[in-house]
């Protein structure tokens, strides 16, 4: 933890936000102190994916205020914040499919600093050498699991500040699922990552959690850390009953 | 038509004649609607307006329509379903190609090069060739719009005859050379595909389509009716031929000029004209061509590929979404803007005409045609869309059937285009910051 542990590195005050005439957040607070890893758990349409994108401009938040560093980046374009040091590595992965490994990771490194690449490359291809073997091959012709990688290797590729997860373990073996999520980990913990996972698997998130929220209907309903909420009776019932997948 | 696939109904190992025969009689049928009044009946030659019948003329038609689609219907029945379209063999050899790529671009470049100057070039080859030339470097300026950007553009021939006019007019009204305008001609077509660019921003795929076909119109129509500034439809004429490091192609140099042909002791020929533009738009062609290569393998045109890959994923990884749209709606437009300059100093006259829709449906089509964002691709598919319909002119009114059924064939057989690959960028550029340690399997 750096000096920053008294302003928080992510703040959302009483953020709100809109679908056309649809609301689907209301009266948002969360923060995310510097080196810590923040989840975010709740069920399908709760407005988890909705919150992430807010965050990174797109919908646009209002009735409130997000402050990234000491700044208030609540009217910027997606890509200003993305500069600022903000990485989504958004739902669905989306890499770039009819380009190489190679080029997926070039572009996500376009507003890092040139001289930085190479060792960040390095340290993307230690992380998930699959990546290494894989770097010629189109993303479409990846598996779920290695697109995955792809993603967050090419978020990492920007040296954010901030890596923003939108529930990477959609749609993968549980294998897998236990790989990412131990890279998350790693990162978290050598590179003093500040991480904001949304996750539907709420069990192995909360276990990776320093803190976590818990949202429904577009709403903050309780946070905690991740123990705690993991004891807790009700989200056991509601997130964690059947299954320590 | 009856657009039904017919392997269904060949279930088994009997061909049902039944089947095929009701299949013929209703292509028959419409091409007895079709050709009832357009063959059966013609107006007499003898004046008076008296019409004259053919009833052989509509039978032979619905004949041979009956017997086609029949036959046609019979080979999809019996063929075995693994020879479908895609031609393999074609990939094959192309693969095959591709492994001496340097030797045959060398070889077809020596080839271009010097095709002027065999002794089988004449006037006509070497203008053929020229104008092929046009629609390559056209194909390539589109290409990087709608290849490398995935932006849809319609109306790329409003940036056409913006560097056309725009050459002209500040050639006629500033008597400047060829050489001066070019650059000036590009930077005003460029600042056009700005500003154009601009509104189109939030739009894509076929909303993109439509409202860029309606610039090009815009253009169009605006060149005809301002007339005080563009001669109208009239157009403009008397446009200079560029000069040879200051020499004139004239067989009549004015008082203390020298000519061309005088300055190198040979006698006047009208070709040397033709050979000299030959060569300045295949300089400018290979000039396109390098940039977008070169492109590719940088920032600016990776985030190209990247906003046409997932726009939304391009902008959390930091890329401006305006400033990529539009240095490719720019950049796209500038090399539009050469080639109308070249074009209009080639042909020594421009009117709107010139510059219809048509223009860039054939250099759009120029570049899906080759597949794609494949530069070799568009040069292939010029030729074929280019020399086709002008070596087809012996066939007068059935060269254009000719074009029509040589698309359809090869939207049959290569879907994605004549060359339907991209090649990865990185490969391409110098060595890549990774590729130190071992290279791909």
């Amino acid at each position: 933890m750096s000096a920053g542990a008294a302003e928080p590195l992510l703040a959302v005050r009483g953020i709100a936000a809109y679908y056309g005439a649809i609301q689907a957040l209301s009266g948002i607070d969360l923060e995310v102190r510097e080196g810590e890893i923040v989840t975010l758990i709740g069920a399908n349409g709760a407005g988890k994916s909705t919150l992430l994108m807010t965050i990174c401009g797109n919908p646009r938040g209002r009735g409130g205020r997000i402050v990234f560093d000491g700044r208030d980046i609540t009217a910027l374009p997606t890509h200003a914040i993305a500069r600022l040091g903000i990485a989504h590595v958004p739902e669905g992965r989306r890499i770039f499919p009819h380009m190489t490994v190679m080029e997926n990771l070039q572009i996500g490194a376009v507003c890092a600093a040139e001289q930085d690449f190479e060792g960040d490359l390095d340290y993307v291809f230690a992380l998930f050498p699959i990546l290494d073997e894989r770097r010629h091959q189109r993303g479409g012709t990846l598996s779920g699991g290695e697109q995955q990688m792809l993603a967050i290797g090419r978020a990492l590729m920007s040296r954010p500040r901030l890596l923003l997860l939108d529930e990477p373990s959609l749609g993968l073996a549980p294998l897998v699922v236990r790989h990412i999520f131990e890279v998350i980990a790693e990162i978290n913990a050598e590179r003093d990552m500040t991480v904001f996972l949304v996750e539907q698997n709420a069990y192995r998130a909360l276990g990776l959690a320093d803190r976590a929220y818990v949202m429904a209907n577009g709403e903050i309903r309780m946070e905690g850390t991740g123990e705690e909420l993991l004891a807790d009776a009700d989200i056991r019932a509601a997130y964690l009953e059947g299954g320590h997948g | 038509m009856t657009t039904v696939d017919l392997g269904d109904r060949f279930g088994g190992d009997g061909v049902q004649w039944g089947a095929i025969l009701k299949d013929a009689g209703m292509a028959a049928l419409v091409a007895l609607v079709l050709t009832l009044l357009l063959f059966g009946v013609r107006l007499s030659d003898g004046g008076g307006g008296g019409l004259q019948f053919r009833p052989w003329w509509v039978v032979i038609a619905v004949a041979s329509v009956f017997a086609g689609r029949g036959a046609v219907a019979l080979w999809i029945g019996t063929r075995k379903p693994a020879s479908a379209a895609a031609l393999p063999w074609f990939d094959r050899a192309l693969a095959r190609l591709s492994q001496h790529k340097r030797l045959l671009f060398a070889g077809f470049f020596l080839a271009v090069a010097i095709l002027p100057l065999l002794p089988v070039a004449d006037r006509r080859m070497v203008d053929l060739a020229t104008l092929v030339m046009i629609y390559v470097m056209l194909g390539w300026g589109l290409n990087i719009v709608v290849g490398l950007a995935g932006l849809l553009d319609l109306g790329y021939v409003a940036f056409y005859a913006v560097g056309a006019y725009s050459y002209t007019l500040l050639a006629i009204h500033f008597d400047l050379s060829f050489w001066a305008c070019l650059p000036l001609a590009g930077a005003i077509a460029a600042l056009f595909g700005v500003l154009l660019g601009f509104p189109v921003l939030r739009l894509r795929g076929d909303y993109l389509a439509i409202v860029t076909l309606g610039f090009g119109e815009m253009v169009r129509i605006i060149l005809i009716n301002w007339s005080d500034l563009t001669g109208g439809s009239e157009g403009i004429t008397g446009i200079a031929v560029p000069t040879f490091f200051g020499l004139r192609f004239t067989p009549t140099p004015a008082a203390g000029e020298t000519a061309f042909h005088q300055f190198f002791a040979i006698p006047f020929a009208g070709i040397h004209k033709l050979i000299f533009l030959y060569y300045i738009i295949l300089v400018l062609a290979l000039l396109t061509h390098l940039f977008s290569e070169r492109m590719r393998g940088l920032p600016l045109g990776r985030a190209w590929e990247a906003l046409r890959e997932d726009e939304i994923a391009s902008r959390s990884l930091g890329l401006n979404p305006v400033l990529v749209k539009l240095s490719a709606f720019g950049i796209g437009a500038m090399f539009a803007g050469f080639a109308g300059s070249f074009f209009a100093t080639r042909q020594g006259f421009i009117n709107p005409s010139s510059f219809t829709f048509i223009e860039s449906a054939i250099i759009l089509a120029i570049v899906v045609l080759g597949g794609m964002g494949s530069q070799v691709g568009v040069i292939c598919a010029a030729m074929v869309l280019i020399l086709l319909p002008e070596l087809a002119r012996d066939f007068a009114e059935f060269r254009m059937l000719l074009f029509g059924g040589a698309m359809v064939a090869i939207m049959v057989w290569r879907p994605r285009g004549l060359l339907a690959h991209r090649v990865p960028s990185v490969r391409l550029g110098p060595e890549p910051p990774g590729a130190r340690r071992g290279g791909p399997p």
